[in-house]
């Protein structure tokens, strides 16, 4: 942007020279006008598009949450009732069937989803920091790592539908057939294992992400660091705790707000390994809202859940942004004088 | 200097001429014109064992459309598990096929939104008039006392389906004709990894189909006569109870079968798994599947006692595809004389030949090929003992958590938990919960 602004100028100058017999005084301002709009219009394709990706279907999906838009108004539904705040009250009434399953998907979404990104980010972590050195055959398990990541999400959920199934399922077969682990077969999909399903799915399907990112992460970390760590007499363990993870922190920070808001939010998994009505074990608020309008088309009261939902998001993002930026002040305020006494005192006792 | 204000302003009016076109595609409150006079969308419901057949069978029949009448139809056949999804979507934004077909059961949910055609006295007569229908197919056009949303275009009913070879394994010689009978058979058959009876336990739908027919033969209804849910009556909790004991309390249907949801019990039946299913038009699906058509049998399906009939005798649902045109359709004109050739006689013979269906046109149903053993049974359960499933606006929601209960009873059946009777009538009570407060 800077780049443009500062061409601009010469710009300007010869387009004045060139259209002389205008008087200099009034021509000036429409110029510096262009020349501080031109950024902002150059960004006004981006800016609406965004608009009207992003912004209005939410503004939409707002206003249709304080509508009556049942099938009896759908059709045009800028003239459906309005009927306050009912939908809200509907949803958040946890002594009604209505606002009870909501609240139980979501205390399910909410231990889903804490399993899911904390399996997720362990499982990165330990593979990312396993493949940091070098070894034969080390670009392959990158590679294979991966995998599960760039994979079509449909493709590879209704693969792991199919190997969940009861009666000719793959993990039946291994677990009940081969290892002899459970009495029976179990099912999967359907019942309470469906959560143990789910999560497998999940973690399988995320972890990739979370090495990709710390692996680039690692990357960053001075080896220095590591030398002077081993130098000092700090073995793995304490090289890992000590430098890794502290280094990893900014990278992390964003990594889990990111893993959370994706698992929170999915759809599609639970979508394709249960298809429209996930069993109340796995029942994920996304699939939830999905089911409490299109099922029952009742979209004023999905609208108004999905509302909520976008309000709980926020505020938890918020809140985590606001808290980890307070704690990375605080640790650099702490941490950096350390830094320059350590170096100091490495000078003095080299010199 | 020049190139960049002109790149700036090319972006601007580029950005500003995609909102407009996104912002101004749909007119939803259209009400029908005749602007494009040439050309229809048709979107068909996946009849055939898969996309590809319907497409196979109807295109030669679209394609004698336009040589008659010059008039280009589109065709998109929706998968099942789409189809409601899409038409609401459409119903929405204004941006549907011109005509359509839909699941007869839903004909008063969509009614009620006021995006289909009212098949008024007028408009059945450009088609051939109302009488050229079979009374139960249009019972099942759309709620009592207004016009029908939609025209019948193929008849289904449900039956009993049994492997020959099985039932004579087993010492079978007739098939059950009542429930204790079909029990008693299945109890012999269900051993040595073979089942008595197959079910899709994790499919809504056709949970809501026999538990529909059971709540019918307890004498009971899952709507009152004005049109509220009524779930947890004595029969519909019996109704309910009594399907999933099949699994749960008399074994003769495969616990696997309760996670089923995409026609795997018709594999199963066709590999000889299951010697039994509950279907309705299975023949042109066996005979995909490999089956021959000597191999299995076809009875009506079971009553409590006796013979089939009305009221507590109801062994079917009349089941079935209705064709509808979109109300804001450019093309009206073209849209009803579409709907008049696929309802025909001669295009009812040959689209329900193909399929396997009971053709809802009189005139067509004289054929000998609805006159064989696979479609007679048929037939005859249209004709004396199916009933419509209930016409009110709610049908689809009723279909979804209703459905969605029995699955979930399925899933503790399967996985060995207690189904009693206390726990049906709490899983129906919540289903009820769930409908649409007025």
């Amino acid at each position: 942007m800077t780049t443009t602004t500062a061409s601009a100028q010469p710009g300007e100058r010869t387009d004045g020279r060139s259209s002389p017999g205008t008087a200099r005084g009034p021509r000036r301002r429409p110029g510096r006008i262009r020349r501080i709009g031109l950024p902002y219009l150059l960004l006004l394709p981006a800016l609406l598009l965004e608009l009207l990706v992003h912004l209005v279907p939410m503004v939409l999906g707002i206003a249709m949450s304080f509508k009556e838009l049942t099938q009896f108004s759908l059709r045009d539904w800028t003239a459906a009732p309005w009927n306050g705040l009912d939908n809200f009250t509907l949803s958040v009434d946890f002594d009604a069937p209505v606002g009870e399953a909501l609240l139980h998907s979501f205390l399910i979404t909410c231990a889903f989803t804490v399993l899911s990104v904390g399996l997720c980010w362990l499982i990165g972590t330990a593979a990312a920091i396993c493949m940091q050195d070098a070894f034969r055959g080390r670009g392959l398990l990158r590679a294979l790592f991966l995998v599960p990541y760039a994979l079509p999400v449909y493709a590879a959920v209704i693969t792991w539908a199919f190997m969940f199934q009861h009666d000719n399922g793959l993990v039946n077969h291994v677990l009940h057939d081969q290892l002899g682990l459970t009495d029976k077969p179990s099912f999967w999909l359907i019942g309470d294992n469906s959560f143990v399903a789910l999560l497998v799915v999940s973690v399988w399907k995320g972890w990739p992400f979370a090495f990709l990112i710390v692996m680039a992460g690692l990357q960053n970390i001075p080896k220095e660091l590591y030398e002077a760590a081993a130098l000092d007499g700090a073995g793995v363990r304490q090289q890992i705790r000590r430098i890794t993870l502290p280094s990893l922190r900014p990278v992390n920070q964003v990594l889990v707000l990111v893993l959370f808001l994706w698992t929170f939010n999915d759809f599609n998994t639970p979508f394709v390994l249960f298809g429209k009505a996930a069993p109340e074990a796995a029942d994920l608020i996304s699939v939830h809202i999905y089911q409490s309008s299109f099922v029952t088309w009742n979209f004023g009261t999905g609208s108004a859940m999905s509302v909520l939902l976008l309000l709980f998001l926020l505020l938890v993002t918020g809140a985590y942004l606001f808290l980890t930026s307070r704690a990375t002040r605080a640790s650099r305020a702490t941490g950096a004088p350390r830094t320059r006494r350590n170096t100091s005192e490495r000078k003095t006792a080299d010199g | 200097m020049r190139s960049i204000r002109a790149a700036a302003v090319g972006a601007v009016v580029l950005s500003l001429a995609l909102a407009a076109t996104a912002c101004g595609g749909g007119s939803s409150s259209g009400g029908g014109s005749n602007d494009s006079p040439k050309e229809l969308t048709y979107w068909a419901s996946n009849q055939g064992a898969g996309v590809e057949v319907d497409k196979k069978v109807l295109q030669p029949e679209l394609d004698k459309f336009e040589k008659e009448t010059g008039i280009k139809v589109k065709l998109e056949v929706v998968p099942w598990s789409d189809l409601l999804n899409r038409i609401l979507t459409a119903t929405t934004s204004g941006q549907g096929p011109d005509v359509l077909n839909i699941g007869n059961t839903w004909s008063a949910s969509l009614q009620a939104t006021g995006a289909l055609l009212p098949w008024d006295a007028q408009n059945f007569e450009k088609i051939g008039g109302k009488d050229r229908f079979v009374a139960s197919a249009l019972g099942s056009t759309g709620a009592q006392g207004q016009d029908p949303a939609a025209v019948p275009l193929y008849s289904m009913a449900y039956a009993l389906y049994y492997n020959k070879r099985m039932f004579a394994d087993a010492g079978v010689t007739e098939p059950p004709a009542t429930w204790d009978e079909l029990v008693e058979v299945g109890k012999r058959i269900s051993k040595d990894g073979k089942w008595g009876l197959g079910a899709e336990g994790s499919n809504p739908s056709n949970n809501i189909h026999q538990v529909f027919v059971l709540a019918k033969q307890h004498g009971a209804d899952f709507f009152t006569a004005d049109g509220k849910p009524d779930f947890t009556s004595d029969g519909a909790v019996a109704a309910v109870k009594q399907y999933v004991d099949l699994m749960a309390r008399d074994k003769v249907v495969a616990p696997g079968n309760a996670e089923y949801a995409q026609n795997q019990s018709l594999s199963d039946f066709a590999k000889g798994r299951t010697a039994m299913v509950l279907w309705q038009t299975a023949s042109a699906t066996f005979a995909s599947m490999g089956m021959k058509d000597d191999e299995w049998g076809v009875a009506p399906a079971p009553v409590p006692s006796g013979t089939p009939g009305a009221g507590r005798a109801t062994n079917s649902m009349v089941a079935g595809i209705n064709m509808a045109v979109f109300k804001n359709t450019d093309n009206l004109d073209g849209a009803t004389e579409f709907v008049k050739f696929m309802t025909s006689d001669a295009e009812q013979r040959i689209l329900n030949k193909a399929y396997g269906s009971i053709p809802p046109v009189k005139g067509a149903q004289s054929d000998p090929a609805f006159h064989t053993r696979g479609t007679s049974v048929l037939r005859e359960t249209l004709a004396t003992s199916a009933a419509a499933l209930p016409q009110v606006p709610d049908e689809s929601q009723f279909e979804t958590a209703v459905g969605t209960a029995v699955k979930e009873l399925f899933a503790d059946a399967a996985n060995g938990r207690e189904v009693t009777t206390g726990s049906v009538a709490e899983k129906l009570a919540k289903a009820q919960q769930q409908m649409p407060h007025k």
